[in-house]
Protein backbone atom coordinates (compact mmCIF):
# COMPACT_ATOMS: atom_id res chain seq x y z
CA UNK A 1 0.00 0.00 0.00
CA UNK A 2 3.09 2.27 0.99
CA UNK A 3 4.60 1.35 -2.01
CA UNK A 4 1.59 2.17 -4.28
CA UNK A 5 1.49 5.59 -2.51
CA UNK A 6 5.46 6.07 -3.23
CA UNK A 7 4.43 4.91 -7.20
CA UNK A 8 1.98 7.03 -7.79
CA UNK A 9 4.05 9.89 -6.52
CA UNK A 10 7.44 8.96 -8.13
CA UNK A 11 5.27 8.95 -11.55
CA UNK A 12 3.57 12.15 -10.89
CA UNK A 13 7.05 13.72 -9.87
CA UNK A 14 8.99 12.88 -13.16
CA UNK A 15 6.15 13.27 -15.41
CA UNK A 16 5.86 16.96 -14.16
CA UNK A 17 9.63 17.07 -14.80
CA UNK A 18 9.58 15.91 -18.37
CA UNK A 19 6.46 17.51 -19.43
CA UNK A 20 5.80 20.87 -17.05
CA UNK A 21 3.28 22.63 -17.61
CA UNK A 22 3.85 26.30 -19.12
CA UNK A 23 2.80 28.35 -16.32
CA UNK A 24 1.03 31.76 -17.74
CA UNK A 25 2.95 35.11 -15.89
CA UNK A 26 1.02 37.88 -17.89
CA UNK A 27 -1.89 37.68 -19.77
CA UNK A 28 -3.54 39.81 -22.52
CA UNK A 29 -6.72 40.14 -23.22
CA UNK A 30 -8.09 42.29 -26.66
CA UNK A 31 -5.49 44.83 -25.91
CA UNK A 32 -6.08 47.72 -27.94
CA UNK A 33 -3.55 50.80 -28.20
CA UNK A 34 -4.22 54.32 -29.93
CA UNK A 35 -2.19 57.13 -29.96
CA UNK A 36 -4.72 59.99 -30.32
CA UNK A 37 -7.34 58.93 -33.43
CA UNK A 38 -4.15 56.22 -34.78
CA UNK A 39 -4.62 53.28 -33.30
CA UNK A 40 -1.46 51.29 -33.30
CA UNK A 41 -2.65 47.85 -31.58
CA UNK A 42 -5.65 46.20 -32.92
CA UNK A 43 -7.16 43.55 -30.63
CA UNK A 44 -4.38 41.25 -29.26
CA UNK A 45 -5.00 38.81 -26.55
CA UNK A 46 -1.76 36.83 -25.67
CA UNK A 47 -0.27 34.55 -22.76
CA UNK A 48 3.21 35.20 -21.99
CA UNK A 49 4.52 31.71 -19.78
CA UNK A 50 6.52 32.08 -16.55
CA UNK A 51 9.80 31.13 -16.35
CA UNK A 52 10.44 31.75 -20.36
CA UNK A 53 11.73 34.00 -22.88
CA UNK A 54 9.31 35.57 -25.41
CA UNK A 55 10.05 36.94 -28.29
CA UNK A 56 8.25 39.62 -29.97
CA UNK A 57 9.28 40.26 -33.99
CA UNK A 58 7.62 42.28 -36.83
CA UNK A 59 8.72 45.08 -38.93
CA UNK A 60 9.79 48.84 -38.03
CA UNK A 61 6.25 50.30 -36.61
CA UNK A 62 4.41 47.11 -35.89
CA UNK A 63 3.71 47.73 -32.86
CA UNK A 64 5.86 45.80 -30.93
CA UNK A 65 7.25 48.38 -28.46
CA UNK A 66 3.82 49.77 -28.01
CA UNK A 67 2.31 46.34 -27.11
CA UNK A 68 5.57 45.67 -24.60
CA UNK A 69 4.66 49.02 -23.06
CA UNK A 70 1.26 47.81 -22.16
CA UNK A 71 2.74 45.14 -19.65
CA UNK A 72 4.19 47.91 -17.13
CA UNK A 73 1.59 50.66 -18.07
CA UNK A 74 4.77 52.58 -19.79
CA UNK A 75 2.17 53.68 -21.76
CA UNK A 76 0.27 55.77 -18.84
CA UNK A 77 3.33 58.24 -19.42
CA UNK A 78 2.50 59.20 -22.85
CA UNK A 79 0.26 61.93 -23.27
CA UNK A 80 -1.94 60.77 -26.41
CA UNK A 81 -1.55 56.92 -25.98
CA UNK A 82 -5.13 55.39 -24.99
CA UNK A 83 -5.32 51.56 -23.98
CA UNK A 84 -8.13 49.48 -23.60
CA UNK A 85 -8.64 45.66 -22.46
CA UNK A 86 -7.35 44.00 -19.87
CA UNK A 87 -3.95 42.71 -18.34
CA UNK A 88 -3.47 40.14 -15.68
CA UNK A 89 -0.12 39.47 -13.86
CA UNK A 90 -0.40 36.12 -11.88
CA UNK A 91 -4.28 36.57 -12.10
CA UNK A 92 -4.50 40.64 -10.89
CA UNK A 93 -5.46 43.28 -13.26
CA UNK A 94 -2.69 45.28 -13.44
CA UNK A 95 -4.63 48.33 -14.38
CA UNK A 96 -7.25 48.15 -11.60
CA UNK A 97 -7.00 51.43 -9.80
CA UNK A 98 -5.88 50.11 -6.72
CA UNK A 99 -2.34 49.09 -8.33
CA UNK A 100 0.11 51.72 -8.13
CA UNK A 101 1.93 52.03 -11.33
CA UNK A 102 4.87 52.40 -9.38
CA UNK A 103 5.04 49.08 -7.70
CA UNK A 104 4.20 47.68 -10.83
CA UNK A 105 7.07 49.29 -12.63
CA UNK A 106 9.36 47.76 -9.57
CA UNK A 107 8.02 44.18 -9.91
CA UNK A 108 8.14 44.74 -14.47
CA UNK A 109 11.48 45.91 -14.94
CA UNK A 110 12.33 47.26 -18.53
CA UNK A 111 15.75 47.48 -20.24
CA UNK A 112 15.61 49.53 -23.40
CA UNK A 113 17.24 50.13 -26.75
CA UNK A 114 19.79 52.58 -25.80
CA UNK A 115 21.86 51.68 -22.35
CA UNK A 116 20.69 54.58 -20.03
CA UNK A 117 22.29 54.38 -16.85
CA UNK A 118 22.17 57.56 -14.65
CA UNK A 119 24.73 59.96 -13.94
CA UNK A 120 25.89 58.38 -10.93
CA UNK A 121 28.13 55.96 -9.50
CA UNK A 122 28.00 52.42 -10.70
CA UNK A 123 26.94 51.60 -7.13
CA UNK A 124 23.94 54.02 -7.02
CA UNK A 125 23.01 53.25 -10.24
CA UNK A 126 22.11 49.66 -9.12
CA UNK A 127 21.34 50.87 -5.04
CA UNK A 128 18.46 53.81 -6.49
CA UNK A 129 15.73 51.19 -6.74
CA UNK A 130 16.07 49.22 -4.14
CA UNK A 131 16.55 52.29 -1.43
CA UNK A 132 13.24 53.80 -2.57
CA UNK A 133 11.75 50.31 -2.66
CA UNK A 134 13.42 50.12 0.78
CA UNK A 135 14.37 46.07 -0.13
CA UNK A 136 17.71 47.05 2.01
CA UNK A 137 17.87 47.57 5.34
CA UNK A 138 21.40 49.24 6.09
CA UNK A 139 24.97 49.72 4.29
CA UNK A 140 25.63 46.15 4.62
CA UNK A 141 22.85 44.80 3.15
CA UNK A 142 22.55 47.18 0.41
CA UNK A 143 25.91 46.05 -0.48
CA UNK A 144 25.18 42.86 -0.92
CA UNK A 145 22.07 43.43 -3.09
CA UNK A 146 23.84 45.42 -5.47
CA UNK A 147 27.07 42.70 -5.65
CA UNK A 148 24.52 40.00 -6.66
CA UNK A 149 22.72 42.20 -9.28
CA UNK A 150 25.86 42.69 -10.55
CA UNK A 151 26.96 39.17 -10.63
CA UNK A 152 23.65 37.86 -11.85
CA UNK A 153 24.23 40.40 -14.79
CA UNK A 154 27.53 39.08 -15.40
CA UNK A 155 29.38 42.45 -14.46
CA UNK A 156 30.42 42.19 -11.07
CA UNK A 157 34.48 41.08 -11.67
CA UNK A 158 34.52 43.94 -14.30
CA UNK A 159 33.91 46.60 -11.77
CA UNK A 160 34.22 45.11 -8.39
CA UNK A 161 37.41 47.27 -7.70
CA UNK A 162 35.68 50.92 -9.50
CA UNK A 163 31.91 50.32 -7.70
CA UNK A 164 32.37 54.19 -7.35
CA UNK A 165 33.20 55.71 -10.94
CA UNK A 166 30.21 56.68 -12.78
CA UNK A 167 28.24 54.40 -14.60
CA UNK A 168 28.19 56.35 -18.04
CA UNK A 169 32.65 55.76 -18.51
CA UNK A 170 31.55 52.13 -18.90
CA UNK A 171 32.08 50.44 -22.69
CA UNK A 172 28.35 50.34 -24.25
CA UNK A 173 28.05 46.55 -23.57
CA UNK A 174 28.76 47.22 -19.80
CA UNK A 175 26.12 49.66 -19.66
CA UNK A 176 23.73 47.50 -21.12
CA UNK A 177 24.53 44.97 -18.28
CA UNK A 178 24.09 47.41 -15.69
CA UNK A 179 20.80 48.29 -16.95
CA UNK A 180 20.09 44.68 -16.47
CA UNK A 181 21.18 44.65 -13.03
CA UNK A 182 19.65 47.34 -12.50
CA UNK A 183 16.54 45.72 -13.10
CA UNK A 184 17.49 42.60 -11.52
CA UNK A 185 18.28 44.68 -8.39
CA UNK A 186 14.70 44.86 -7.13
CA UNK A 187 13.60 41.69 -7.73
CA UNK A 188 11.28 41.56 -10.67
CA UNK A 189 9.06 39.41 -11.80
CA UNK A 190 8.84 40.05 -15.29
CA UNK A 191 11.73 41.78 -17.28
CA UNK A 192 10.75 43.29 -20.48
CA UNK A 193 13.56 44.12 -22.96
CA UNK A 194 13.34 46.31 -26.02
CA UNK A 195 15.95 45.72 -28.75
CA UNK A 196 18.48 45.61 -25.74
CA UNK A 197 21.60 44.24 -27.96
CA UNK A 198 21.00 46.96 -30.74
CA UNK A 199 23.87 48.94 -29.48
CA UNK A 200 26.31 46.14 -29.03
CA UNK A 201 29.06 43.83 -30.95
CA UNK A 202 28.75 40.46 -31.35
CA UNK A 203 30.81 39.07 -28.26
CA UNK A 204 28.80 41.83 -25.64
CA UNK A 205 25.80 40.68 -27.51
CA UNK A 206 26.68 37.00 -26.76
CA UNK A 207 27.13 37.94 -23.01
CA UNK A 208 23.89 38.95 -22.76
CA UNK A 209 21.91 36.48 -24.68
CA UNK A 210 24.23 34.30 -22.06
CA UNK A 211 23.08 36.22 -19.21
CA UNK A 212 19.16 36.02 -20.38
CA UNK A 213 19.75 32.62 -20.63
CA UNK A 214 20.48 32.24 -16.95
CA UNK A 215 17.86 34.93 -15.98
CA UNK A 216 14.95 32.75 -17.72
CA UNK A 217 15.15 29.93 -14.70
CA UNK A 218 13.93 32.82 -12.38
CA UNK A 219 11.97 35.06 -14.59
CA UNK A 220 9.10 35.81 -17.39
CA UNK A 221 11.16 37.81 -19.87
CA UNK A 222 10.46 39.90 -23.11
CA UNK A 223 12.81 40.42 -25.97
CA UNK A 224 11.63 42.73 -28.17
CA UNK A 225 14.37 41.98 -31.38
CA UNK A 226 15.13 42.81 -35.32
CA UNK A 227 17.52 40.11 -35.38
CA UNK A 228 15.64 36.51 -36.49
CA UNK A 229 18.45 34.81 -35.06
CA UNK A 230 18.63 36.30 -31.60
CA UNK A 231 15.49 35.57 -31.48
CA UNK A 232 15.52 31.97 -32.42
CA UNK A 233 19.06 31.75 -30.10
CA UNK A 234 17.41 33.10 -26.98
CA UNK A 235 13.77 32.55 -26.81
CA UNK A 236 11.25 30.00 -26.05
CA UNK A 237 7.96 31.31 -27.61
CA UNK A 238 7.50 33.73 -30.63
CA UNK A 239 5.21 36.28 -31.68
CA UNK A 240 5.40 37.93 -34.63
CA UNK A 241 3.16 41.26 -34.87
CA UNK A 242 2.39 42.73 -37.92
CA UNK A 243 0.47 46.14 -38.48
CA UNK A 244 -0.92 46.07 -35.03
CA UNK A 245 -2.08 42.84 -35.08
CA UNK A 246 -0.51 39.41 -33.86
CA UNK A 247 -0.12 37.34 -36.42
CA UNK A 248 1.48 34.28 -35.47
CA UNK A 249 2.40 33.02 -31.89
CA UNK A 250 3.82 30.12 -30.95
CA UNK A 251 7.62 27.41 -30.03
CA UNK A 252 9.74 29.48 -31.60
CA UNK A 253 11.31 25.81 -32.86
CA UNK A 254 8.27 25.95 -35.06
CA UNK A 255 7.94 29.44 -35.86
CA UNK A 256 11.98 29.19 -37.47
CA UNK A 257 11.27 26.30 -39.18
CA UNK A 258 7.96 25.52 -40.15
CA UNK A 259 5.49 29.03 -39.20
CA UNK A 260 1.87 28.97 -40.17
CA UNK A 261 0.49 31.89 -41.89
CA UNK A 262 2.51 33.33 -45.04
CA UNK A 263 2.99 36.62 -43.56
CA UNK A 264 5.19 35.24 -41.00
CA UNK A 265 7.27 32.74 -43.65
CA UNK A 266 7.98 35.78 -45.53
CA UNK A 267 9.14 38.05 -42.69
CA UNK A 268 11.73 35.83 -41.36
CA UNK A 269 12.74 34.50 -44.63
CA UNK A 270 13.12 37.82 -45.83
CA UNK A 271 10.93 38.19 -48.17
CA UNK A 272 8.97 41.07 -47.38
CA UNK A 273 8.11 43.82 -49.30
CA UNK B 1 6.30 32.02 -52.65
CA UNK B 2 7.40 35.55 -53.24
CA UNK B 3 10.94 36.52 -53.86
CA UNK B 4 13.67 37.49 -51.15
CA UNK B 5 14.72 40.97 -51.08
CA UNK B 6 17.96 40.19 -51.37
CA UNK B 7 17.96 38.75 -54.73
CA UNK B 8 21.14 37.18 -54.30
CA UNK B 9 19.87 34.84 -52.21
CA UNK B 10 16.67 33.47 -54.15
CA UNK B 11 19.29 33.15 -56.84
CA UNK B 12 21.83 30.95 -54.91
CA UNK B 13 18.97 28.75 -53.96
CA UNK B 14 17.40 28.32 -57.31
CA UNK B 15 21.10 27.54 -58.47
CA UNK B 16 21.45 24.58 -56.20
CA UNK B 17 18.24 23.07 -57.06
CA UNK B 18 18.86 23.03 -60.74
CA UNK B 19 22.26 21.66 -59.87
CA UNK B 20 20.00 18.91 -57.92
CA UNK B 21 18.33 18.19 -60.84
CA UNK B 22 20.87 18.30 -63.54
CA UNK B 23 23.06 15.31 -60.75
CA UNK B 24 19.45 13.78 -60.51
CA UNK B 25 18.81 13.39 -64.08
CA UNK B 26 22.72 11.77 -64.76
CA UNK B 27 21.82 9.32 -62.03
CA UNK B 28 18.88 8.52 -63.80
CA UNK B 29 20.76 8.52 -67.15
CA UNK B 30 23.06 5.98 -65.54
CA UNK B 31 20.31 3.66 -64.08
CA UNK B 32 18.76 3.22 -67.42
CA UNK B 33 22.49 2.25 -69.07
CA UNK B 34 23.75 0.07 -66.49
CA UNK B 35 21.10 -2.03 -67.00
CA UNK B 36 20.94 -1.73 -70.98
CA UNK B 37 24.40 -2.78 -70.42
CA UNK B 38 23.64 -5.93 -68.97
CA UNK B 39 20.53 -6.51 -71.23
CA UNK B 40 22.78 -6.04 -74.08
CA UNK B 41 25.85 -7.09 -72.84
CA UNK B 42 27.24 -3.85 -73.89
CA UNK B 43 30.44 -3.51 -71.94
CA UNK B 44 31.66 -0.26 -73.83
CA UNK B 45 28.60 1.17 -72.59
CA UNK B 46 29.27 -0.59 -68.79
CA UNK B 47 32.53 1.42 -68.94
CA UNK B 48 30.90 4.60 -69.57
CA UNK B 49 28.81 4.86 -66.86
CA UNK B 50 31.17 3.33 -64.34
CA UNK B 51 33.00 6.73 -65.74
CA UNK B 52 30.14 9.27 -65.60
CA UNK B 53 30.18 8.55 -61.56
CA UNK B 54 33.03 11.13 -61.72
CA UNK B 55 30.67 13.83 -62.65
CA UNK B 56 28.36 13.17 -60.38
CA UNK B 57 30.91 13.14 -57.51
CA UNK B 58 31.76 16.86 -59.22
CA UNK B 59 28.08 17.70 -58.64
CA UNK B 60 28.04 16.71 -55.50
CA UNK B 61 31.10 18.62 -53.75
CA UNK B 62 29.87 21.91 -56.05
CA UNK B 63 26.46 21.35 -54.44
CA UNK B 64 27.51 20.95 -50.92
CA UNK B 65 29.68 24.07 -51.12
CA UNK B 66 27.34 25.89 -52.02
CA UNK B 67 24.87 24.15 -49.36
CA UNK B 68 27.68 25.39 -47.06
CA UNK B 69 27.64 29.22 -48.24
CA UNK B 70 23.96 29.45 -47.95
CA UNK B 71 24.37 27.93 -44.31
CA UNK B 72 27.34 30.71 -43.49
CA UNK B 73 26.50 33.94 -45.16
CA UNK B 74 22.53 34.05 -45.37
CA UNK B 75 20.96 32.51 -42.51
CA UNK B 76 18.15 30.81 -44.06
CA UNK B 77 14.83 30.24 -41.85
CA UNK B 78 12.12 28.31 -42.04
CA UNK B 79 11.25 27.09 -45.75
CA UNK B 80 14.48 28.14 -46.77
CA UNK B 81 15.62 26.30 -44.01
CA UNK B 82 14.05 23.23 -44.79
CA UNK B 83 15.08 23.23 -48.65
CA UNK B 84 18.58 23.94 -47.63
CA UNK B 85 18.39 20.73 -45.14
CA UNK B 86 16.24 18.98 -48.10
CA UNK B 87 18.84 20.13 -50.50
CA UNK B 88 22.14 18.33 -48.12
CA UNK B 89 19.75 14.94 -48.17
CA UNK B 90 19.11 15.31 -51.80
CA UNK B 91 22.58 15.39 -53.04
CA UNK B 92 23.64 12.63 -50.30
CA UNK B 93 21.14 10.06 -52.08
CA UNK B 94 21.59 10.61 -55.61
CA UNK B 95 25.81 10.76 -55.13
CA UNK B 96 24.98 7.00 -53.44
CA UNK B 97 23.02 5.90 -56.45
CA UNK B 98 25.65 7.10 -58.91
CA UNK B 99 27.84 4.51 -56.58
CA UNK B 100 26.00 2.14 -57.00
CA UNK B 101 25.15 2.24 -60.76
CA UNK B 102 28.53 2.44 -61.23
CA UNK B 103 29.00 -1.01 -58.54
CA UNK B 104 26.18 -2.43 -61.56
CA UNK B 105 28.10 -1.49 -64.20
CA UNK B 106 31.34 -3.00 -63.08
CA UNK B 107 29.52 -6.09 -62.20
CA UNK B 108 28.44 -5.77 -65.62
CA UNK B 109 32.18 -6.19 -66.85
CA UNK B 110 32.27 -10.01 -65.26
CA UNK B 111 29.79 -11.00 -67.12
CA UNK B 112 30.08 -13.77 -69.84
CA UNK B 113 27.03 -12.87 -71.50
CA UNK B 114 25.72 -16.63 -70.88
CA UNK B 115 23.23 -15.80 -67.73
CA UNK B 116 19.91 -17.12 -67.97
CA UNK B 117 17.75 -14.56 -70.21
CA UNK B 118 14.58 -14.70 -67.65
CA UNK B 119 16.82 -13.54 -64.60
CA UNK B 120 18.59 -10.44 -66.72
CA UNK B 121 14.83 -9.75 -68.08
CA UNK B 122 13.91 -9.62 -64.10
CA UNK B 123 17.12 -6.98 -63.83
CA UNK B 124 16.00 -4.85 -66.66
CA UNK B 125 12.18 -5.09 -65.28
CA UNK B 126 13.35 -3.99 -61.99
CA UNK B 127 15.69 -1.01 -63.07
CA UNK B 128 12.97 0.31 -64.88
CA UNK B 129 10.70 0.60 -61.82
CA UNK B 130 13.80 1.91 -59.90
CA UNK B 131 14.55 4.55 -62.25
CA UNK B 132 10.79 5.39 -62.66
CA UNK B 133 10.60 5.88 -58.93
CA UNK B 134 13.78 8.02 -58.63
CA UNK B 135 12.38 10.01 -61.87
CA UNK B 136 8.96 10.70 -59.95
CA UNK B 137 10.36 12.00 -56.70
CA UNK B 138 12.92 13.88 -58.95
CA UNK B 139 9.72 15.25 -60.58
CA UNK B 140 8.20 15.76 -56.93
CA UNK B 141 11.11 17.89 -56.01
CA UNK B 142 11.31 20.06 -59.63
CA UNK B 143 7.50 20.81 -58.72
CA UNK B 144 7.48 21.08 -54.49
CA UNK B 145 4.78 18.48 -54.82
CA UNK B 146 3.61 16.38 -51.36
CA UNK B 147 1.29 14.45 -53.42
CA UNK B 148 3.68 12.65 -55.81
CA UNK B 149 5.99 12.36 -53.00
CA UNK B 150 3.40 10.31 -50.80
CA UNK B 151 3.15 8.81 -54.33
CA UNK B 152 6.76 7.75 -54.37
CA UNK B 153 7.01 6.44 -51.06
CA UNK B 154 4.51 3.85 -52.16
CA UNK B 155 5.85 2.59 -54.65
CA UNK B 156 9.09 1.51 -52.95
CA UNK B 157 6.91 -1.96 -51.62
CA UNK B 158 6.51 -3.08 -55.20
CA UNK B 159 10.10 -2.84 -55.83
CA UNK B 160 10.98 -4.13 -52.40
CA UNK B 161 8.68 -7.37 -53.13
CA UNK B 162 10.55 -7.51 -57.45
CA UNK B 163 13.85 -8.01 -55.30
CA UNK B 164 12.86 -10.90 -52.86
CA UNK B 165 10.88 -12.67 -55.91
CA UNK B 166 14.09 -12.03 -58.12
CA UNK B 167 16.12 -13.67 -54.93
CA UNK B 168 13.93 -16.73 -55.28
CA UNK B 169 13.92 -16.82 -58.74
CA UNK B 170 18.01 -16.50 -58.98
CA UNK B 171 18.72 -19.17 -55.97
CA UNK B 172 16.10 -21.85 -58.15
CA UNK B 173 18.70 -21.52 -61.68
CA UNK B 174 21.68 -21.72 -59.44
CA UNK B 175 20.34 -25.13 -58.28
CA UNK B 176 19.66 -26.26 -61.67
CA UNK B 177 22.91 -25.36 -63.00
CA UNK B 178 25.93 -24.92 -60.07
CA UNK B 179 27.73 -23.82 -63.59
CA UNK B 180 25.83 -20.75 -63.28
CA UNK B 181 26.54 -19.47 -60.01
CA UNK B 182 29.49 -17.46 -60.30
CA UNK B 183 27.71 -14.79 -63.14
CA UNK B 184 24.40 -15.21 -61.56
CA UNK B 185 25.34 -14.04 -57.88
CA UNK B 186 26.65 -10.67 -59.62
CA UNK B 187 22.98 -10.48 -61.10
CA UNK B 188 21.90 -10.57 -57.35
CA UNK B 189 24.05 -7.97 -56.50
CA UNK B 190 23.21 -6.10 -58.90
CA UNK B 191 19.23 -6.26 -57.99
CA UNK B 192 20.64 -5.67 -54.18
CA UNK B 193 22.32 -2.21 -55.82
CA UNK B 194 18.69 -1.82 -57.42
CA UNK B 195 16.55 -2.03 -54.56
CA UNK B 196 18.75 0.31 -52.38
CA UNK B 197 18.32 3.09 -55.57
CA UNK B 198 14.42 2.54 -54.93
CA UNK B 199 15.40 3.45 -51.11
CA UNK B 200 17.47 6.63 -51.75
CA UNK B 201 14.57 7.69 -54.47
CA UNK B 202 12.76 6.87 -51.39
CA UNK B 203 14.49 9.01 -48.96
CA UNK B 204 14.64 11.76 -52.20
CA UNK B 205 10.73 11.94 -51.25
CA UNK B 206 10.74 11.55 -47.90
CA UNK B 207 12.86 14.84 -48.28
CA UNK B 208 10.79 16.70 -50.55
CA UNK B 209 7.57 16.11 -48.01
CA UNK B 210 9.61 17.34 -45.31
CA UNK B 211 10.62 20.46 -47.56
CA UNK B 212 7.05 21.36 -48.61
CA UNK B 213 5.11 20.26 -45.08
CA UNK B 214 7.40 20.85 -42.36
CA UNK B 215 6.53 17.33 -40.74
CA UNK B 216 8.69 14.03 -40.91
CA UNK B 217 7.38 11.79 -43.40
CA UNK B 218 6.08 9.06 -40.74
CA UNK B 219 3.45 6.80 -41.73
CA UNK B 220 1.38 8.43 -39.26
CA UNK B 221 1.76 12.40 -40.74
CA UNK B 222 0.91 10.72 -44.14
CA UNK B 223 -2.06 9.26 -43.35
CA UNK B 224 -3.10 12.57 -41.60
CA UNK B 225 -2.31 14.13 -44.36
CA UNK B 226 -4.13 12.27 -46.86
CA UNK B 227 -7.07 11.95 -44.92
CA UNK B 228 -7.23 15.58 -44.56
CA UNK B 229 -6.95 15.91 -48.39
CA UNK B 230 -9.49 13.32 -48.82
CA UNK B 231 -12.10 15.43 -46.95
CA UNK B 232 -11.05 18.42 -48.07
CA UNK B 233 -11.83 17.21 -52.20
N1 LIG C 1 4.43 58.32 -28.83
C1 LIG C 1 3.79 58.04 -29.97
N2 LIG C 1 2.92 58.91 -30.51
C2 LIG C 1 2.27 58.65 -31.65
N3 LIG C 1 2.43 57.53 -32.37
C3 LIG C 1 3.30 56.63 -31.91
C4 LIG C 1 4.03 56.83 -30.70
N4 LIG C 1 4.81 55.75 -30.49
C5 LIG C 1 4.58 54.93 -31.52
N5 LIG C 1 3.68 55.43 -32.39
C6 LIG C 1 3.18 54.79 -33.61
O1 LIG C 1 2.63 53.52 -33.28
C7 LIG C 1 3.01 52.53 -34.23
C8 LIG C 1 3.76 51.41 -33.52
O2 LIG C 1 5.00 51.92 -33.04
P1 LIG C 1 5.99 51.07 -32.17
O3 LIG C 1 7.08 51.98 -31.72
O4 LIG C 1 5.24 50.33 -31.16
O5 LIG C 1 6.55 50.07 -33.27
P2 LIG C 1 7.73 49.00 -33.16
O6 LIG C 1 7.19 47.73 -33.67
O7 LIG C 1 8.31 49.02 -31.81
O8 LIG C 1 8.78 49.58 -34.22
P3 LIG C 1 10.38 49.52 -34.18
O9 LIG C 1 10.72 48.14 -34.56
O10 LIG C 1 10.78 50.48 -35.26
O11 LIG C 1 10.83 49.91 -32.83
C9 LIG C 1 3.85 53.26 -35.27
O12 LIG C 1 3.02 53.56 -36.36
C10 LIG C 1 4.32 54.49 -34.58
O13 LIG C 1 4.49 55.56 -35.49
MG1 LIG D 1 10.24 49.56 -31.00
Amino acid sequence: MDGNVEDFTETARSKQAQNMPEMTKVECRNIDVFYGEKQAIFDISLDIPDRAVTAFIGPSGCGKSTFLRCINRMNDTIESARVTGQIFMDGADINDHSIDPVLLRSRVGMVFQKPNPFPKSIYDNIAYGPRIHGLASGKQELDEVVESALRKAGLWEEVKDRLLAPGTGLSGGQQQRLCIARAIAVSPEVILMDEPCSALDPIATARIEELIDELRERYCIVIVTHSMQQAARVSQKTAFFHLGKLVEYGDTERIFTNPEDSRTQDYITGRFG
Amino acid sequence: MSEHIVTAFTDELEHLSANLLRMGGLAEAMINDSSRAVVTFDLELARQVIKRDEAIDELEAEAEKAIIRLIALRHPMAADLRAVLGAMKLAGDIERIGDLCKNIAKRCLELTGEENRAAVKSIERMSRSVSYQLQKALDAYLRQDVNAAIEVLELDDDIDDHYVSFFRETLTYMMEDPRQIGSNTHLMFMAKNLERIGDHATNIAKAVYYMVTGETATGDHIEARIKKEGSGR
